[in-house]
């Protein structure tokens, strides 16, 4: 299953997105320590393929995706989610 | 020798359906056009569908009549084109000579690329390898030294495979297969070629030239030179735009037409679609031809010629005409097309203009550029034709121009 989260990012000037922090079901905020790893991943667990981002919350490591919108459809970027 | 692969994207519309809801991938599943629509027929199915013996084509109840829990979903487009677009990215990572055939295959030439990512069978290797990761999705790869070849070797083995047809054991893979699976060898070449005793692709490469093209002209040699392993065609570049030699439309409509009015009211809505298309391609027709399908799936198709032009007023007028000339009601028919050939630039035309018509054509002209406009502005649907409404039963699709785009392609043409 696949948990849709808000998040906010930065994005640099050349248009790589980095995520700073995300909102978790329950309201509560997570900072983003530090990403580990990007690449290009299908989520097999929660269906779809995205930008995989493996980040440090807390100490602990957990992968945030990110997954692009219908290319027709301008106004809708991406959708960040969580496996769970 | 070239080194070319063909890569088959695995039951492509349902394996994306699969990854996009994990639950599906446990049962057995088909996407099926709409069945109020008449499009009902299977798309594509997934491997567990497939072992209940479901085939793209059946109808609906044909299908669920082999599998009681088959479950259906209507086909999403845009998402296998994204699909289709990703996957194309990662081909371009190995090579620029990338030749897509419909939306879920394509011919790669990797002979240059070796010298940068090791072997053709590396890459493939790696390129499957990608795909599965990066996307989700499972390929079957062909390795050989021509795209007839190659194409046969990613039907070969599948789902998740490579095969590899080299000069070595072409002869020992290719020859004992089926000569219905060459490309091209449709029904009627499959039967007559069986007339003659050629059962397989090996019967097809070693037949007489001369007994080839006493009975399928010039096809014949083409045949021959597939089979046995000499087709020099080379894999088109990424930047090499093909020449567009027809544009044309086609519906399947949501209840037979039987009348002249509602035959009418479907070319009309064609014939705005070619025409609207023939403007973006700043091209005129000089040919028109519609295609007709009865409710008993039979097929007939019928040309004439027009003065050039890129009018739907006019092209729908020919249409008609053509249509009126060849039927009178009653009759049935399921689904109908309008196709404009004959193709020329505006650039490289000049018309003799009919010296008391001139001002008709120019208004007509400037009505459907400022109707493109709008629809670019507003979208597709913003401005209609007073006809269409007459019955909205038989023209209810989105966007006639930009939902059919993706069409089946001729290997031959060009």
């Amino acid at each position: 299953m696949k948990v849709y989260v808000e998040v906010i990012a930065s994005f640099d000037v050349n248009g790589e997105v980095n995520p700073l922090s995300l909102k978790w079901e329950d309201g509560r905020i997570y900072e983003i320590d530090k990403i580990l790893d990007v690449r290009p991943t299908a989520s097999l667990k929660g269906g779809g393929a995205g930008t995989r981002y493996l980040v440090r919350i807390n100490g602990q490591e957990r992968y945030l995706f990110c997954e692009a919108q219908n290319v027709m459809n301008r106004h809708s970027f991406c959708r960040w989610f969580i496996e769970k | 020798m070239r080194k070319i692969l063909h890569i088959d994207l695995n039951n492509f519309y349902a394996s994306v359906e699969c990854l996009h809801d994990p639950d599906l991938k446990n049962v057995p599943l088909a996407v099926c056009g709409s069945t109020e629509l008449r499009h009902g027929i299977v798309l594509a199915k997934n491997n567990l569908a497939k072992s209940y013996g479901i085939k793209t084509g059946d109808v609906i109840w044909e299908a669920k009549n082999k599998c009681k829990s088959l479950v259906t979903v209507l086909p999403d487009f845009s998402l296998y084109l994204r699909f289709s677009m990703l996957a194309r990215h990662i081909y371009e990572d190995y090579t620029d000579k990338i030749e897509p055939f419909g939306i879920d295959e394509c011919w790669l030439d990797v002979t240059e690329s070796e010298k940068l990512f090791g072997s053709a069978l590396d890459i493939a290797e790696s390129i499957r390898k990608r795909i599965k990761d990066e996307l989700g999705l499972t390929v079957s790869i062909g390795v050989s030294f021509n795209k007839i070849y190659a194409k046969l070797g990613s039907d070969y083995k599948k789902p998740d495979a490579i095969t590899v047809i080299d000069e070595n054991n072409y002869k020992d893979i290719v020859y004992p297969l089926p000569v219905k699976q060459l490309l091209y060898v449709g029904r009627a070449t499959y039967n007559k070629l069986n007339a003659i005793g050629i059962k397989t692709i090996g019967d097809l490469a070693e037949a007489p030239s001369t007994l080839l093209k006493e009975k399928f002209g010039v096809v014949g040699e083409y045949l021959k030179t597939f089979a046995s392993g000499q087709d020099d065609k080379p894999v088109k570049k990424k930047s090499a735009v093909s020449v567009v030699k027809s544009v044309g439309n086609s519906i399947t409509t949501a209840r037979d037409m039987q009348s002249y009015k509602d035959v009418e009211v479907v070319i009309n809505l064609l014939a705005d679609s070619v025409a609207g298309r023939l403007r973006d391609y700043k091209l005129k027709a000089s040919t028109v031809s519609i295609y007709v399908r009865s409710n008993d799936l039979n097929t007939k198709s019928f040309q004439c010629k027009m003065p050039y032009n890129c009018s739907s007023s006019e092209i729908q007028e020919f249409a008609m005409k053509l249509f009126k000339a060849n039927y009178k009601p009653p009759f049935k028919f399921r689904s109908i097309g309008v196709k404009a050939s004959g193709l020329k630039e505006f650039e490289q035309l000049y018309v003799q203009l009919d010296i008391f018509d001139v001002a008709r054509i120019e208004k007509q002209e400037a009505l459907e550029k400022a109707m493109d406009k709008i629809r670019s502005r507003f979208g597709y649907n913003s401005v209609k034709k007073g006809i269409l409404k007459l019955d909205e039963e038989l023209t209810e699709f989105v966007n006639p121009k930009e939902e059919h785009i993706i069409h089946p392609i001729s290997f031959l043409k060009g």
